[in-house]
């Protein structure tokens, strides 16, 4: 590389910058900056990769083309799946403030550097905390998954316990994902599912509850889109055997669904995707955790958290890293969670979301998805063979639809769908066998009369 | 005033309210869309119908604000934060680079940013062929045989580490036999706190005389138990170990496997392979090394690579090619426990590829050695700095692309700590330093890591700087332990944060205990973040 | 917070005897040896660096000072009206007059004593204080066994601040002296005569302080667990003096004598302060034995520094692998140099123990440090 190398993103990999470097340095050639690695170790030549694409036309039409390869669910394509990712409408202000790049390209800033960053995180968590009904909530984990495997393993601290009840539709790929982090610390069973409406089994779940229950988990709406009625129930239950109540929730049905802090939840989990998030293939997911303000809580949460405080004179305000003596960056060998870089600009946008949406917003919105939900819901249901068990449950978004009854397999419908330009609703025969040929739909607010009228119709096609 | 604060720059301050405290007089900020008439006709009020209990009885107390307020307010928050666009950010162990326009432009094309993740794979055949070909790409960068980007950060990668090695000696009978993982003093953080929270034992080595670790303390370390070596080299201190080899030798010859934490790994790109090294998996961060923006603390990605001895226990999906369409294969196996939803952040993998691409290979190799050049170029500068010392003096290896430096001389000549300094490098117009990750054992520390994206003016501007506060620690001390000056607000009560009648992490906290702040003890400042 | 009362005491001959090849200034002789061979006071100066720091940051400071060059007269050039308590010295000042001073400021009620001096000066004020006022070291003596020093006297003024705002609290740390006369003729002979509580601040090796979780202290129960996990059955256990040994007892539920070493076997407590004679008994009725030790804070000696009972004979008879060290992670972080340290007194065991070592820092973790006889 003796000659230099001229390209935008390495200025001082030209001749000149080059050369003025290492004379000010006093080093002939680069080479003897790696002085520490042995010689067998290094890369004889370059790797061999493809060519390289220094022009930004060039790189740009080449990706362009790699990306024209996906089918989007957008233009004249409709989607109908959901199961943990799920299409909502992104307003444009929540594109235009997630992709300044003063957010997008910060990253360890501090109090001072960063108070802008620091105060829409704090934002982002003091509006989840108005959703939820609580008083701390983390800044930003990965996922919904990760944030339920955080607070299951904070429960199990918190109460000095092991054991774990989660319901038995909870997703397949979230209860591995659960599984596998939670493991060195809890035992994780399943509580049945009542076969009538779909909801917990309140008799398995007070046979399973016990002395070594750390946490009882629900989701509501679940995974499978029932709205667990009976909340209050199960969580008189679990706080009984002295176990704690962890609620996952959609926060976009928080508009019209009770705040999980008023049905008896002591730890609150979710995923932040639908609130202004593109999907990005799942890309889009980030995670939240909340709780009641009590230092035996805040002493466990995994994640950088922000508070405010006061200026020392002059009024104002700012923002700073609280305890973090709590995290792995401290803890380090005696680390029981670890936290690290997240998806904090996703948390930005839900910052932003919230604030555009406001309280009649989301009360809106939330009104307007169950509305249209019921009613795909039911015209499903009218096909011939098609059933929606559980039509007379609440349910928020998702929905099981049953194509037993039309002797198709979900995989023949979805494969029919796809010729009508639809991404057609999760297959669930795989993950719930007792369901049958069930599959899970997803109706949200993107989805109108006439939406909803191609996939009844293309429906009514498929299963002929 | 201007003169005292000396630096010419002032950051924006506006002043700017919580969002929920500013006037909005009940303004709308979005409408959802119209509910159509047949559909409100055939259901009704669905969510009126909701139990008590269930339907909530009062909407949330989100701000109620007109559209453009919202924007403004948002804009202006964003003026008042430091991302790499705008400044220079030498935080050390964070890699910060530029991280191309083009490609955001491409991944919020609705082709890239508009699918689902359980799309059939006929319909996303872009974003599997992206995670495909970079996936060959990573393997002849690491020379590894498979990788994963599952992992959404470098935590959770060196975590996928652990998870693998944990993986590899259950399937041979050896689960809670070989618990222990060694790692060193001065590995991220990250190296010793996942194999902790994977169940492992953690045994760490201190750094030698040369400031790393020595071959002598690994053999000490060594025995039936172990698992397996998870660190990073070069270093945080941004020394390499030239021992490395003999360090994956002797775990190998123990019968633990040896995970390479890339984290530093942007000074090695094309000049050394973890594949070469011996190791056995490695992870790297995409957005650090890679370009992906680091997205204000995540939009992360770790690539996690493995060679073929333990390629089975890769976490699930993963991506086939048969020579024509691209594929997800989710049969279980022996993969490990899923790691994050769906893909992880392909948005991510996406930059990285498209950086890699416009680099090639020999751009590559340019980017590690001008970090390096660069890195030399800030410690030849900085050893001049009266009341600056470089660690381990025995050591006279060149760094590679960070250093650990220390302001002791100048700390006990003039009181002046490193945390003041970093609060008055924002007075510069500058994103302040990483002090030191934990343990702390270079005494008022300073870690900068310049990267291969700055200008010499850019590097001058910032040795300037420290220079200058230096002189400041001086002439008027308290002009540097009171800064920062000519930030976006003025110094906060740290001590308001640790407390727990004080602290308040939401804005409903915050109303309820901000009476409790004026009883608060005055200390010496808070943590004020920030590192990773 | 009620009035904030800072005493002083400066052992002015302090750190005399290092500067002109003498081995400390115990004893009156010596120190007019040491004025002889042209040493000139330098502990003085040391702590006037912690006052005037001390003084530009909390100007309500009341000072309590030690009369004379004990204290008064360094506060009054750094511009202070110190209050004066204890009674002038006659003529060179002495042990006597330290123990005085000390005692008359805890009775006026100080919150925390500065001190500038070595061990001779730490060893007095731990004799009358006990565990009453919390002190702070600032290094100017030769003899620095002892775990109760800041690192300078700029870090002596930070973590005076920090505990006179209540913002840290205040841990045992080892007080410890050597036969300055056996020094001097070349043998090392250190004894461990008790704790001073010293303010505690984790930030001075961790990148941020506490907030209501005190690391330190979990990490001496990890220890502990770590420790009392891994005992066997009918293994005679040799516990070394420390507040780290005694977190092992407690864990069990039995007594520690903190400046001696106990037998533990089986769960039970079969001796209390033991002699090496003591132990080599114990060992002989009842092999196979093990050691645990802890080091001392900031100097590092794990054996030979206040635990000569655990001497060569008794770490040969238990065997070299069974010789535990503990030590929190902190500790570790203090060690000078990086390095633990051992003097058993017989250098081919010196050597043998020397190298790298695992140490227990916390449940199911170690660090390995270097050790150098």
């Amino acid at each position: 590389m003796g000659d230099g190398f001229t390209h935008p993103y390495v200025p001082n990999a030209a001749p000149e910058p080059r050369r003025k470097l290492l004379d000010a340095i006093g080093v002939g050639d680069v080479t003897e900056l790696y002085a520490a690695i042995p010689e067998a170790l290094r890369v004889k030549g370059l790797l061999d990769l493809p060519p390289a694409l220094p022009g930004e036309q060039d790189l740009r039409r080449h990706l362009e083309e790699i990306v024209a390869r996906n089918q989007p669910c957008t233009g004249s394509w409709l989607n109908f799946c959901g199961a943990g990712c799920a299409q909502h409408y992104v307003p444009a202000i929540v594109d235009e403030i997630v992709h300044r790049g003063e957010f997008l390209t910060a990253y360890g800033g501090g109090t001072y550097s960063d108070h802008g960053k620091n105060q829409a995180l704090f934002e982002f968590q003091s509006l989840i905390g108005e959703l939820v009904g609580m008083e701390v909530v983390s800044t930003p984990v990965y996922d919904a998954g990760a944030a339920t495997g955080s607070a299951v393993t904070m429960a199990c601290r918190i109460t000095g316990r092991r054991g774990v009840l989660v319901p038995q539709t909870m997703s397949a790929d979230r209860r591995l994902q659960l599984q596998g982090f939670a493991k060195p610390f809890a035992t994780i069973e399943t509580v049945a599912r009542d076969p009538a409406t779909g909801l917990i089994d309140l008799a398995d779940l007070r046979a399973k509850a016990s002395a070594e229950t750390a946490a009882v988990v629900i989701e509501s709406p679940g995974y499978l889109g029932l709205i667990e009625t009976e909340a209050q129930a199960i969580a008189d239950i679990a706080h009984e055997a002295g176990a704690m109540l962890i609620v996952g929730v959609d926060p976009i049905s928080l508009g019209v669904l009770a705040a999980p802090a008023d049905c008896g939840a002591d730890l609150v989990v979710g995923d932040l995707q639908p609130l202004g998030i593109h999907m990005y293939a799942g890309g889009g997911n980030g995670g939240f955790i909340a709780s009641r303000d009590e230092a035996r809580f805040v002493a466990e949460y995994p994640s950088i958290m922000f508070s405010i405080a006061p200026a020392v004179e002059g009024g104002g305000f700012g923002f700073a890293w609280s305890t973090m003596e709590r995290t792995s960056y401290d803890t380090r060998h005696d680390a029981t969670d670890y936290a690290g870089t997240t998806q904090w600009v996703w948390g930005i946008g839900v910052a932003v979301y919230l604030s555009l949406m406001g309280p009649e917003g989301m009360a809106e919105l939330g009104r307007g998805i169950m509305q249209r939900a019921c009613y795909a819901a039911e015209r499903i249901a009218g096909l011939p063979g098609v059933a929606v068990p559980h039509l007379g449950q609440p349910f928020f978004k998702e929905f099981v639809v049953d194509f037993s009854g039309t002797g198709k397999t979900v995989a023949a419908v979805n494969a029919a769908l796809l010729e009508a330009e639809i991404h057609g609703g999760k297959d669930l025969s795989g993950e719930f066998p007792e369901l049958g040929q069930s599959a899970l739909y997803c109706v949200t607010e993107l989805h109108g009369a006439a939406e909803i009228e191609r996939l009844v119709s293309a429906l009514g096609e498929a299963v002929r | 005033m201007t003169d005292r604060v000396g630096s010419g720059f002032h950051a924006a301050h506006w002043d700017e309210p919580l969002i929920d405290e500013i006037p909005g007089d009940g303004g709308r900020g979005l409408l959802p869309p119209r509910v159509d008439d047949a559909i409100a006709g055939a259901v009704g009020d669905v969510a009126a119908a909701l139990p008590e209990g269930v339907r909530r009885a009062k909407p949330p107390a989100l701000p109620q604000l007109p559209q453009h307020r919202v924007l403004r307010h948002f804009l202006r928050l964003s003026q008042m934060a430091m991302g790499f666009d705008v400044t220079v950010d030498m935080m050390g162990t964070c890699t910060m680079k530029y991280s191309p326009k083009v490609h955001e432009y491409v991944a919020r094309l609705p082709g890239f940013a508009d699918v689902h993740p359980l799309q059939d794979p006929e319909t996303l055949q872009g974003t599997l062929e992206i995670l495909y070909r970079f996936n060959r790409m990573m393997c002849e960068i690491a020379g590894m045989d498979a990788f994963t980007f599952q992992p959404a950060s470098g935590a959770q990668g060196i975590y996928t580490n652990a998870c693998l090695i944990r993986a590899y000696h259950a399937s041979r009978g050896e689960d809670g036999k070989r618990d222990e993982i060694i790692t060193t003093a001065f590995s991220h953080p990250a190296d010793a706190a996942t194999p902790a929270v994977a169940g492992f034992k953690v045994i760490t080595l201190m750094p030698g005389e040369m400031g790393f670790a020595e071959v002598d303390a690994l053999k000490a370390a060594v025995s039936e138990r172990t698992a397996g070596l998870m660190l990073t080299n070069p270093e945080d201190t941004g020394q390499y170990n030239p021992n490395i080899r003999a360090f994956v030798d002797i775990v190998h010859e123990a019968g633990g496997l040896c995970a390479y934490d890339q984290a530093n790994g942007n000074p090695l790109l094309g000049v050394v392979r973890a594949g070469d090294t011996g190791f056995d998996m490695c992870q790297f961060n995409l957005h650090k090394t890679f370009s992906a923006p680091h997205g204000a603390l995540g939009l992360g990605c770790a690539a996690v690579g493995v060679k073929e001895h333990l390629e089975r226990f890769l976490p699930r999906p993963i991506v086939t090619y048969d020579g024509e369409r691209y594929g997800l294969d989710h049969e279980p196996g022996e993969g490990i426990e899923k790691i994050r939803a769906f893909l992880g952040n392909v948005h991510a993998v996406l930059k990285a590829y498209a950086w890699v691409r416009s680099l090639g290979a020999e751009g590559l190799r340019a980017v590690a050695e001008t970090a390096v050049l660069n890195n030399n170029y800030m410690l030849h500068n900085i050893r001049q700095i009266e009341g600056t010392t470089i660690p381990w003096p025995k050591n006279t290896y060149p760094k590679l692309e960070q250093v650990r430096y220390s302001w002791e001389p100048l700390y006990e000549e003039t009181g002046v700590a490193s945390h003041d300094v970093l609060n008055r490098m924002v007075d510069f117009g500058v994103q302040h330093y990483m002090e030191s990750h934990v343990p702390m054992l270079v005494p008022q520390p300073f870690t900068l890591e310049p990267g291969e994206s700055l200008t010499i003016a850019e590097m001058d501007h910032v040795l300037d700087a420290l220079r200058r506060i230096a002189e400041e620690a001086r002439d008027t001390p308290e002009h540097v332990t009171a800064a920062p000056h000519s930030a976006a607000i003025r110094p906060i009560d740290g001590d308001v944060p640790e407390d727990p009648d004080c602290w308040a992490f939401t804005s409903r906290a915050y109303r309820r205990k901000r009476g409790n702040w004026a009883n608060v003890k005055r200390g010496l400042g808070g943590h004020g973040g920030g590192y990773s | 917070m009620g009035r904030l009362a800072l005493g002083l005491i400066v052992n002015p001959v302090a750190g005399m005897g290092g500067s002109v090849g003498l081995k400390g200034t115990d004893t009156a002789a010596i120190l007019s040896e040491a004025r002889k061979r042209g040493a000139v006071p330098q502990a003085g100066a040391r702590a006037a660096v912690v006052l005037n720091a001390l003084a530009a940051s909390r100007p309500e400071l009341e000072l309590l000072a030690a009369p004379g060059d004990m204290g008064e007269g360094i506060a009054r050039d750094a511009g202070l009206r110190p209050i004066v308590v204890g009674a002038p010295a006659d003529g060179e000042t002495s042990a006597a007059d330290t123990r005085a001073a000390a005692e008359a400021m805890a009775a006026a009620g100080a919150r925390l004593i500065v001190f500038a001096g070595g061990d001779g000066t730490a060893r007095d004020m731990a004799s009358v204080l006990g565990d009453r006022v919390p002190v702070i070291g600032v290094p100017a003596g030769v003899k620095m066994h002892s775990a109760v020093y800041a690192t300078s006297p700029r870090a002596a003024a930070d973590l005076a601040l920090r505990a006179l705002a209540q913002e840290i609290d205040a841990r045992p740390r080892e007080v410890m002296d050597i036969d300055e006369e056996a020094f001097r003729a070349g043998a090392v002979s250190a004894r461990l005569y008790g704790y001073l509580p010293v303010p505690y601040a984790p930030d001075l090796t961790q990148s941020v302080k506490a907030g209501g979780v005190s690391s330190d202290r979990e990490a001496l129960m990890g220890i502990a667990a770590e420790i009392a996990g891994r005992m066997e059955a009918e293994r005679l256990y040799v516990l070394g003096p420390g507040t780290t040994t005694r977190a092992v007892t407690e864990s069990l539920g039995l007594p520690k004598t903190l400046l001696g070493v106990d037998l533990v076997r089986d769960g039970a407590a079969i001796g209390a302060d033991a002699t090496e004679e003591g132990i080599l008994r114990a060992l002989e009725e009842s092999r196979p034995g093990a050691i645990v030790v802890t080091p001392i804070g900031g100097q590092g000696h794990f054996l030979g520094r206040g635990n000569q009972q655990i001497g060569a004979r008794v770490v040969r008879a238990v065997g070299l692998e069974r010789l535990l060290v503990a030590a929190t992670p902190e500790k570790i972080a203090s060690l000078r140099e990086g390095t633990l340290h051992v003097d058993t007194g017989d250098p081919e065991l010196d050597r043998a123990l020397s190298g790298w070592r695992r140490v227990i820092t916390g449940r199911g973790n170690e660090t390995v440090c270097r050790v150098a006889a």
